[in-house]
């Protein structure tokens, strides 16, 4: 697995989640967002979490039109695959990769905490380490996570069964209390149409050792790599 | 040319710093504030022979980046 993590001007986690790639087996080349080619051989473009721009004019506008993003978009052309963490994944619906936007939390804060996801499917090439239904552990911290799009591109989503991981309770259950940023569906990851594109707000990269409070993100870095 | 494009939240789009600037007001006692959304201004200079053409660029403008057309409207107005 030959990972290709893009930099973006603001762009902050990108180390970790260059970390819990090669923890988990893949090799790791970053990118600069001004560079028009990935590097060859490329079977994983990754997106990080931080503030392209310093979000100026939307969440990843700017980011979403830069030159390696046409790279990525090839690439997800070609039917490579993309992950898109937080930023990563607003900057994917930016640069329509992804459908739907997202939007101000519904409660007007930055939201920083631990948050368990229900994950959905387990027969894609992000989440096969994980169990069908497994409620993870991981963590959120974004201002803007609040997933919205028109009624039929939210229907054809949840038709389609490409909704990644939803914000639920230590149960699994869907819970308004859960979905603290009010994302329609409590949707907190979703997939393109190929299922070889995956945007999701929350940290996975963030709990891969134990040292740090938590591993449950290692699953997707370990299905990725598998 | 001078130009103003004004970008609005869509109809049905949850706007929370709308919602958070109409408290803002009421709490000010500024009374018969019924809703507020809020919006984004740019003000544009446009090199263009005619009105019809600098419409044409900020269009493109308004598509290819200043509005996320999902959740966003935007008018262009040729000052």
């Amino acid at each position: 697995m030959h990972a290709a993590v893009i930099i973006f001007p603001g762009s902050n986690r990108e180390s970790d989640v260059v970390r819990a790639l090669r923890r988990s087996g893949a090799q790791v080349s970053l990118v600069w967002h001004a560079d028009h080619d990935l590097p060859t051989g490329t079977d994983l473009a990754v997106l990080p979490g931080g503030f392209s721009y310093g979000d100026y004019l939307r969440c990843g506008a700017i980011a979403g039109r830069a030159a390696a993003m046409d790279a990525v978009r090839a690439h997800a052309a070609r039917g490579g695959l993309v992950l898109g963490i937080c930023n990563g994944f607003q900057i994917l619906c930016e640069s329509g990769l992804l459908p739907g936007v997202l939007m101000r939390n519904v409660n007007r804060r930055f939201i920083c905490h631990r948050q368990t996801l229900r994950v959905e499917r387990t027969d894609t090439r992000f989440t096969s380490a994980y169990r069908a239904g497994q409620v993870i552990d991981v963590c959120v911290a974004h201002g803007e996570g609040n997933y919205f799009a028109d009624p039929e591109t939210l229907a054809r989503i949840e038709g389609e069964g490409r909704v990644a991981f939803r914000y639920c309770d230590a149960d699994g259950s869907i819970t308004v209390e859960a979905n603290r940023n009010g994302s329609l569906n409590a949707i907190a990851g979703v997939f393109s149409e190929k299922r070889n594109v995956l945007g999701m707000m929350p940290h996975p990269e963030n709990f891969v050792e134990d040292l740090v409070g938590g591993t449950d993100g290692r699953g997707l870095f370990d299905s990725l790599a598998a | 040319m001078k130009a103003r494009i004004i970008v609005t939240l869509k109809n049905g789009v949850l706007d929370p710093q709308g919602k958070a600037i109409e408290a803002a007001l009421k709490s000010l006692a500024i009374r018969d504030v019924e809703g507020v959304r809020q919006g984004k201004v740019f003000d544009i200079e446009v090199a263009a022979p005619d009105a019809a053409a600098a419409e044409a660029t900020l269009r493109t403008a308004c598509e290819k980046l200043l509005a996320n057309t999902v959740v966003e409207n935007y008018a262009i107005e040729i000052l």
